[in-house]
């Protein structure tokens, strides 16, 4: 059995991928990507938890996350797709429109 | 066999994941993100967790990438974007910086803190194999007892998602931007890239 310890080492490196490539990328779209990495390993960490302390309620928690996760995509790409229909080739960084 | 499961498992996530972050075309990285949900979809077979190895595979792999593919193809965002050139002078070093930093503490805190989990959970490993109920009932009881109300409250996050997007993406005549305006922008923006 492999420890818990090797799946949140590996969930740990999964999530600080996802953050550097969030601060690191500026298309809006590969940056949505390391949002789901990131989500993805809290997954991984939860489901190690869960076996762990032996509580399904730790895989309850997952099927959550994975709603949230399909709600931020879908309502996020709908900001990409109208973003990009007025600046086609905007990335993060060119929009500053509500800065203040 | 979990051994060599986890590491086969755990290369595939990792090079998927660097594959998302270092891909310049995004069709390359969004079959990346594709390769790492399947190893982590796997992984969570190897923790006992065959409900969500399923539902991570329908919903991420088949519903969430086709999406972002779908996204890609319909904004014709698939050029390659040049990472060669830093934005913000210093920028990539702190990003890296910062996040090997918090990837230390997390590990550190997790090589401390998991040996107390492994003190609690000294005999329930086993226990968890030999469960009267399958997974899915398991994880049925506790979503439709405990957790009933959460449960709904997503009914009611879903069909906001949704009018949003179609909110959002919907053309509307009095928005319609004149034809000049958008042709200025799109060649500032080609000047700068």
């Amino acid at each position: 059995m492999v420890s818990s310890n090797s799946y949140l080492v590996l969930s740990a490196a999964v999530f600080t991928i996802g953050a550097v490539g969030l601060m690191v990328r500026r298309n809006p779209l590969i940056m949505f990507m390391c949002v789901e990495l990131m989500l993805n390993a809290v997954n991984l960490t939860f489901i190690t938890f869960a076996r762990g302390f032996d509580d399904i309620s730790g895989q309850v928690a997952v099927l959550f996350v994975l709603v949230v996760a399909a709600a931020e995509v879908v309502v996020g790409l709908a900001i990409v797709v109208a973003i990009k229909r007025r600046w086609p080739l905007a990335t993060a960084d060119d929009l500053s429109e509500l800065r203040g | 066999m979990e051994a060599a499961v986890f590491i086969v498992c755990a290369a595939i996530v990792l090079a998927g994941s660097l594959g998302v972050v270092l891909a310049r075309n995004p069709v390359h990285a969004a079959l990346s993100l594709v390769g790492t949900l399947l190893g982590m979809a796997v992984l969570f077979l190897n923790l006992e967790a065959h409900f969500l190895a399923a539902v991570q595979i329908i919903v991420y792999a088949g519903a969430i990438v086709v999406l972002f593919l779908f996204v890609i193809m319909l904004l014709g965002v698939d050029r390659l974007e040049d990472i060669s050139v830093e934005p913000i002078f210093g920028q990539r070093v702190l990003a890296i910086f910062v996040g090997l930093v918090g990837f230390g503490l997390g590990a550190t805190y997790i090589v401390v803190s998991v040996a107390e989990v492994q003190n609690t959970s000294a005999g329930v490993a086993s226990a968890y194999l030999t469960r009267p109920l399958s997974n899915l009932h398991e994880i049925a009881e506790v979503l439709f007892f405990d957790y009933v109300y959460a449960f709904e409250a997503t009914a009611v996050l879903l069909t906001i998602s949704v009018v949003g997007a179609v909110v959002m993406t919907r053309r509307m005549a009095r928005n319609q931007q004149p034809e000049n305006q958008l042709t200025n922008q799109s060649s500032n923006t080609a000047s700068e890239d």
